[in-house]
């Protein structure tokens, strides 16, 4: 891509403090005029505006009960937008985080439901390896049919999402199947013993920790090992990439399995802590949220950790703008929509402002 | 499903060919639409929300006006007004197309279900189809053979689009947009009216193939009405090669594929039902895996697809 004249380069230098205000000026007012523009619909709609933004606030940021709710949605996201993020840096862009979620919750029920008399912690640990694997081998293949067949990346995970979704359905109408499971088809349940626990004094289960740790290692691994500097080298420049002799299949590889894994252990938290068993709720849009999620986040594992907090607090307003405002339960879909939409906008907004340039450039 | 009943392992082949004249119609007029998108140079990943968009409109205004063909039109504007977004924010210097695409597939589909709840209950008038069995005595073969005009206007549109892009002069500014866009504008080609052309009438044929989903097959508007049909339309053109043509081929096939699974089910196989139904994504990255190269892009492919430019 190539940006336009005077444009402020994406990744601004930390000396630089006017596209560091920039950088944090311009999202904010984003969500500010997208808040606007939902209020606008909600208003069209029959609801106060000030009434929804107060609903909003409370029930996604206004107690920490509330916040516990907004800290529950962001974990899986946090996971799969990673999914999205670390192949970005290798200049690819990977949309199967549905589908490594989705298997890695197989894998995980597959080591948990079977494998039932270990100890808990050893328990937990082989069901967020197998979930880690699961998902990360799903991605790598993906990968593998980008470097040694160059099958476009975006069109073959999108597949392998529905071919992902109809494994799932597979296993769980047929070999895994729980009779018990009426109304919704679901494979055998986790044994309770190998639930994975809450965070000591909350409500928030241990995925959240698990999505933090994963965004702070993708920051350090991305901006400060020399692996790093390889990935964003193959990203920045393939060809120069290859011709300083890095093993650019290897390595791509690599962070393939790595963003798999991460949407693999979103899939293992959701079975082990939130559903129990796997079933098609695992397929709950989080993949596709988190593609957004990575977007938004600038492919960076402290963006990706604070638009998960956001968007996890949009995810959990929803039953309260049901409740209070009386809006159908899709106007969390559409507030998603509003302000990603709104924020996509504003990449393009990077270098119109004059006040944000450097004068001697 | 009655289908296997009288005729027996005759129904299969026969609940596949109606499938596949009856499940086309969808994945014909989004991966068309798609397909003229495309050819710009731009990809639109949110199809499955202007569907969806496009299949509510249609309803609602099918039953309020009590005229189906009114609801077809209005969803193909919806579409097109979807598209305009699409078209507006893609085009923006560092705002990548398939973001903005999941994106709009997002706001879509939220906006469909939340102006869609209050006509989940009532009927409206469906669009009627043209009778083509009457030749035959037996009513599988009557059902299957009831075409709907929208798979008519499918089909005279493939080969209608193929015939644009190579003899018109706008066919060629679109192919000259979606394969070097830096050439066009040499030549005095306005890039973003191009492509904003194209993925408003991109989406306008998306929007109608919503209008088949809740008009005529399935037939009612639910939030299920789609099962991913818009979502689809990317790999269908893949699997086309860009050729309009071709994606009248893709589209019976994996209209047809659809119906497999209720078909063998019908007649009695119960297991891997759900894997039959995923036939036509492992058939399509089977295709990509075997046909694809690292050397060289895919034949028929717009240069500047993917580029960012």
């Amino acid at each position: 891509m190539t940006p336009p004249m005077g444009a402020a380069p994406t990744e601004p230098p930390l000396t630089n403090w006017r596209a560091l205000v920039e950088s944090f000026v311009i999202p904010t007012g984003a969500v500010l005029v997208a808040l606007l523009i939902f209020g606008g619909f909600c208003g069209l709609a029959g609801a106060s505006p000030f009434s929804v933004y107060h609903s909003i606030y409370r029930a996604a940021f206004g107690s920490w009960y509330a916040f516990q709710n907004t800290l529950i949605r962001a974990a899986p996201i946090m996971l799969c937008a990673l999914c999205t993020a670390l192949p970005m840096r290798l200049g690819m862009v990977m949309i199967g985080n549905e589908g490594a979620l989705v298997i890695g919750g197989l894998g995980t029920v597959l080591v948990g439901a079977y494998w039932v008399s270990a100890p808990h912690y050893v328990a937990l640990t082989a069901m967020a390896l197998a979930g880690m694997v699961a998902g990360g081998l799903w991605i790598m293949a993906v990968g593998a049919m980008k470097i040694y067949r160059g099958v476009n990346e975006v069109i073959s995970s999108l597949l392998m999402n529905y071919i992902a979704i109809a494994i799932l359905n597979h296993l769980v109408n047929g070999p895994m199947h729980d009779p018990s499971s009426l109304n919704k088809p679901s494979s055998y349940p986790v044994p309770e013993a190998n639930a994975l626990g809450n965070i000591p004094g909350s409500r928030v289960h241990f995925g959240l920790v698990y999505g933090i740790a994963a965004c702070l290692i993708t920051w350090g691994l991305i901006e400060h090992t020399s692996f790093g500097f390889k990935v964003r080298m193959i990203g920045g420049n393939l060809r120069a990439a290859r011709m300083a002799g890095l093993a650019v299949g290897k390595i791509s590889l690599l962070v393939c399995f790595l963003a798999g894994a991460a949407a693999g252990l979103a899939g293992m938290a959701e079975v082990a802590a939130v559903q129990g068993c796997a079933n098609e709720s695992l397929a709950a849009g989080y993949g596709y949220a988190g593609i957004l999620v990575a977007f938004v986040g600038r492919q960076h594992g402290l963006g990706v950790l604070l638009v998960s907090i956001l968007l996890g607090g949009i995810l959990a307003s929803g039953g309260m703008l049901q409740r209070q405002n009386h809006l159908s339960d899709a106007t969390v879909l559409v507030f998603q929509g509003i302000v990603f939409l709104v924020i996509l906008y504003s990449e393009s907004l990077y270098g119109r402002f004059k006040i944000f340039q450097t004068r001697a450039a | 499903m009655t289908t296997g009943d009288s005729i027996g392992w005759l129904g299969v082949p026969l609940a596949i060919m109606a499938g596949a004249i009856r499940g086309s119609s969808p994945f014909l007029l989004v991966s068309l639409g798609e397909c003229l998108t495309e050819k710009s140079g731009k990809i639109n990943l949110g199809l499955e929300g202007t569907l969806l968009m496009g299949a509510m409109t249609a309803y609602a205004v099918s039953y309020r006006s009590g005229s189906p063909w009114l609801g077809v039109l209005a969803a193909g504007v919806a579409g097109a007004i979807l598209g305009s977004i699409h078209a507006w924010l893609a085009q923006l210097p560092r705002v990548n197309d398939i973001a903005v695409g999941i994106a709009m597939f997002i706001f879509g589909s939220g906006l469909a279900f939340f102006l869609g709840d209050p006509y989940i209950q009532p009927m409206a008038p469906p669009l009627p189809g043209i009778a083509l069995g009457g030749w035959s005595s037996l009513p599988q073969i009557q059902s299957a053979l009831k075409i709907s005009p929208l798979l008519i206007l499918g089909i005279v549109l493939s080969f209608g689009l193929y015939w644009f892009f190579l003899n018109t002069r706008w066919g060629l500014f679109i192919r000259a947009v979606g394969d070097n866009p830096a050439a066009a504008r040499a030549q005095g080609i306005s890039v973003v009216k191009v492509r904003t052309l194209s993925i408003m009438a991109g989406s306008f044929l998306a929007g109608v193939g919503g209008a088949y989903l809740s008009l005529v097959y399935p037939g009612s508007w639910t939030r299920l009405v789609s099962s991913g049909q818009g979502l689809m339309a990317v790999a269908l053109v893949i699997f086309a090669r860009w050729d309009p043509r071709r994606c009248l081929l893709a589209s019976l096939l994996f209209g047809g594929a659809q119906a497999v699974g209720p078909a063998l089910q019908a007649a009695g196989v119960k297991s891997y039902y759900y894997l039959f139904n995923a036939a036509p994504y492992i058939l399509t990255l089977g295709i990509m895996i075997f046909t694809c190269s690292p050397r060289r892009s895919l034949a028929g492919a717009p240069g500047a697809l993917g580029s960012g430019e």
